[in-house]
């Protein structure tokens, strides 16, 4: 009877402590899937999210696809509704259709309880990564990874006095950063061909990949400094005239001059890995991409430190640099939703944003880029903060990527096929622009 | 003699062992019935997985739908997207690439293919190491493939390049395969027929190995010459396979996708856009569900019409 009594007695305690330490194991073993691109900053942000682990006993799983392959694979995730990620990092342009389709959740009300302003974000990147509609303060993500498109140049070639000498010679000023696309040009068209080192060298490495989005992103920053505007600033979605202007016309054909004289052999299907890869083999005296890449650029054993140079994206009538960079966002069909937001709310405070930056990620709070000793904090900082305040987008619209495909296609096909004039090219694009607008009964 | 070698014996043998409740059911069903009984299950996998799938295909082909906006109505559009399809100019580039492809490398496999099949199916030295050493590059996968002729087309340091300067003499990156609007079709096709010439060669062979060799003694006795015997007996005996051989690859590489996206993504510009590139664009990129069922529904019409009126000829040759 006794010995019953014990059982009886002791039964509910230990069913109620099991059930506890289960609940306890099941908050410890279910983990938050951030998903992003794999790239440099990934394995920043991995590094940095130990800290939430460590402060919340979250553990965290990351899932990075290629740049290639990125859009795809988490466009078909999000629209299949899957629950791989709870947390995205997902790109600019993807803000319009994932918050008009239910991809992304709506953070305002979770920003006002939690007393996150977008007012102690960079405004550009506030619009870039955050807004849907453009400049309505309707949030679907927090501004994680600033970026734009840049240029790194090798500053030991552009040391050198006898190259000095004969680029003065030969265009009649120092060998030194381009302030213009045109002197950009001059400078890869000296260097194209030359013999460095006993090793032929080419002019500069630029965009010009077809399947995703890359010779349209390179484009870009010929075409903004140039003239090129989406569409008109008084009247969305009228582009005649300007998306096809005489400007933009100059600028495409600027770029394809530059793709002609300048390239290294084979170099029609190109984007930031190939960049890298031509940079880092020393094969190129000039480099296009994303300032992303400029940390572990600078840190390379070969080409890194003192032999490399960074600078904004040069103007022409304009200075304008193509945006890149992402927001992080909760995913709508993800069970752990109350986790993913306790990331947020952790990733927006000060203390982290400081230390993503100083990581390798590039933080788009003000805490950060207003520090007056920010732009000694790196030999890019300077050039990321000047490029950050003179960016534009490519259409977020929800069908941005069959915007951006007829774009890959025109340009391409101007470009690297040889196929027609810039003129006719620009005029194809915007009648193909119109097309998908009439569809989405936009005009 | 052994109770069991006889059919009766092995039946009564299984009637026993058969469960009395399940003997009582099968035995009230007839033999259609039972024979339904049989193929319902693969006819109910056959209906969910290409009926359906197929039907529902076309239905789409008829609405707006897009996959990625399940918020949005779906409207009825009727013929409009195979109006737009059959009149667009970029669609008609896209068939024009992928019939120069198609056309192409069905030439040059079959030819090649077959005077593959005529050396081994000749005995000789080292006949079976030849043999796997020609089959293998069909064994590697289309990713592998793509991916190291990516690499091999490179012009600075790429072999393809290398080999061919070390015969005409000039700069190996005077030229590149990938880049270059008139190249670009060519590059495709030469790793097409360098993968897939041996599974030509192998139908080929098995249709020469199908031909008796009385014919052939026959043929000798009459002093045919050999040019004669080959076109008298090889070619038309082997037909068939050859057809087959065609048949097969004629309809794999209207479908090409994998190796074309791997080594030029369509490119340059649109010089190696494939139709399936065209319509996997339209449909997971620009997830525009609607147009690309119509698109597909184009294509495989297309596919299975000429199917059809080549197999009719296939069958003529057969009985010939």
């Amino acid at each position: 009877m006794k010995r019953r009594s014990v059982v009886a007695m002791t039964a509910p305690a230990v069913v109620l402590m099991s059930g506890l330490a289960m609940q306890q194991a099941h908050a410890q073993s279910n983990p938050l899937t951030l998903c992003w691109a794999a790239w440099d900053p990934a394995n920043a942000l991995v590094e940095l999210s130990k800290d939430f682990t460590a402060q919340t006993g979250t553990p965290m799983k990351f899932e990075f696809v290629p740049w290639p392959n990125f859009a795809d694979r988490m466009l078909n995730e999000l629209n299949s509704h899957g629950t791989l990620c709870d947390v995205i990092i997902g790109d600019s342009q993807w803000i319009g259709g994932s918050a008009e389709n239910g991809h992304y959740v709506k953070l305002n009300e979770f920003f006002d309880k939690n007393g996150i302003s977008m007012d102690d974000f960079m405004p550009a990147t506030v619009v870039g990564y955050s807004e849907w509609p453009k400049n309505t303060p309707n949030y679907w993500a927090l501004p994680a990874m600033g970026d734009a498109l840049g240029w790194t140049y090798r500053k030991d070639w552009f040391a050198r006095p006898e190259l000095k000498a004969e680029f003065k010679q030969k265009y009649g000023r120092e060998l030194d950063v381009p302030k213009t696309l045109d002197e950009l040009h001059d400078i890869a068209q000296f260097f194209q061909g030359r013999e460095i080192d006993g090793k032929k060298v080419y002019g500069a490495a630029i965009f010009t990949e077809r399947g995703s989005e890359g010779i349209t992103m390179g484009v870009a920053n010929f075409l903004y400094p140039y003239g090129f505007q989406y569409q008109a600033a008084d009247k969305p979605y009228d582009m005649e005239g300007h998306v096809n202007s005489a400007d933009a016309v100059k600028g495409l054909e600027a770029y394809k001059a530059l793709y002609d004289c300048c390239t290294p052999p084979g170099y029609s299907n190109s984007y930031m890995e190939q960049n890298l890869d031509a940079f880092k083999s020393g094969q190129v005296a000039l480099q296009m991409n994303w300032f992303a890449f400029f940390p572990g650029l600078y840190k390379d054993p070969n080409v890194g430190g003192d032999k490399i140079g960074f600078f904004v994206n040069p103007g022409e009538k304009v200075h304008a640099s193509q945006l890149g960079g992402q927001g992080i966002s909760v995913v709508s069909y993800s069970k752990n939703q109350d986790q993913a937001l306790a990331y947020i709310k952790w990733f927006a405070t000060a203390e982290v944003q400081k230390k993503w930056w100083a990581l390798g990620g590039y933080s788009c709070a003000k805490s950060v880029l207003n520090d007056p000793g920010f732009t000694a904090t790196a030999p890019f900082a300077a050039d990321f903060l000047k490029a950050m305040g003179e960016v534009v987008d490519f259409w977020a619209e929800p069908s941005y990527a069959q915007l951006m495909q007829a774009e890959q296609k025109r340009i391409h096909d101007y470009v690297v096929a040889n196929q027609g004039t810039a003129q006719e090219a620009l005029d194809a694009l915007v009648k193909d622009w119109a097309d998908v607008f009439k569809e989405d009964g936009k005009i | 003699m052994n109770d069991l070698s006889t059919p009766s014996q092995l039946a009564l043998r299984a009637a026993a062992a058969t469960p009395i409740g399940v003997a009582r059911r099968v035995r009230g069903l007839s033999d259609r019935a039972i024979a339904w009984l049989f193929i319902t299950p693969t006819i109910l996998l056959l209906l969910a997985i290409n009926i359906f799938p197929l039907v529902w295909t076309v239905y789409l082909s008829f609405t707006n739908y897009r996959a990625n906006r399940p918020n949005a109505p779906v409207n009825w559009v009727g013929l409009d997207w195979y109006r737009r399809i059959l009149t667009d100019p970029d669609v008609w580039a896209a068939m024009q690439v992928t019939a120069h492809f198609v056309i192409w490398t069905i030439v040059i496999e079959t030819l090649l293919g077959f005077a593959l099949a005529m050396l081994i199916d000749k005995k000789f030295r080292g006949h079976g190491m030849w043999t796997t050493i020609i089959l293998l590059p069909m064994m590697l996968s289309p990713a592998v493939v793509g991916n190291f002729w990516t690499f091999l087309y490179q012009p600075q340091i790429g072999l393809f390049n290398y080999v061919v300067t070390f015969f005409t003499g000039g700069d190996p990156s005077s030229f590149q395969m990938l880049g270059d609007v008139t190249l670009s079709p060519w590059a495709i096709i030469i790793v097409d027929v360098w993968m897939w010439t041996p599974y030509v060669m192998l139908i080929c062979l098995a249709g020469l190995r199908s031909i008796p060799d009385y014919i052939y003694e026959a043929a000798e006795v009459d002093r045919a010459s050999a040019w004669r015997r080959f076109w008298s007996i090889t070619v038309p005996m082997a037909l068939p396979f050859i057809m087959l051989a065609v048949l097969f690859r004629g309809i794999e590489n209207f479908k090409m996708f994998d190796m074309v996206n791997l080594l030029t993504g369509g490119g340059p510009g649109s010089t190696t856009e494939v139709a399936s590139i065209t319509l996997k664009r339209a449909a997971f990129e620009s997830w525009r569900t609607g147009y690309s069922s119509a698109f597909a529904v184009i294509l495989f019409v297309s596919v299975f019409g000429l199917a059809n009126i080549y197999v009719k000829a296939l069958n003529r040759v057969k009985q010939r």
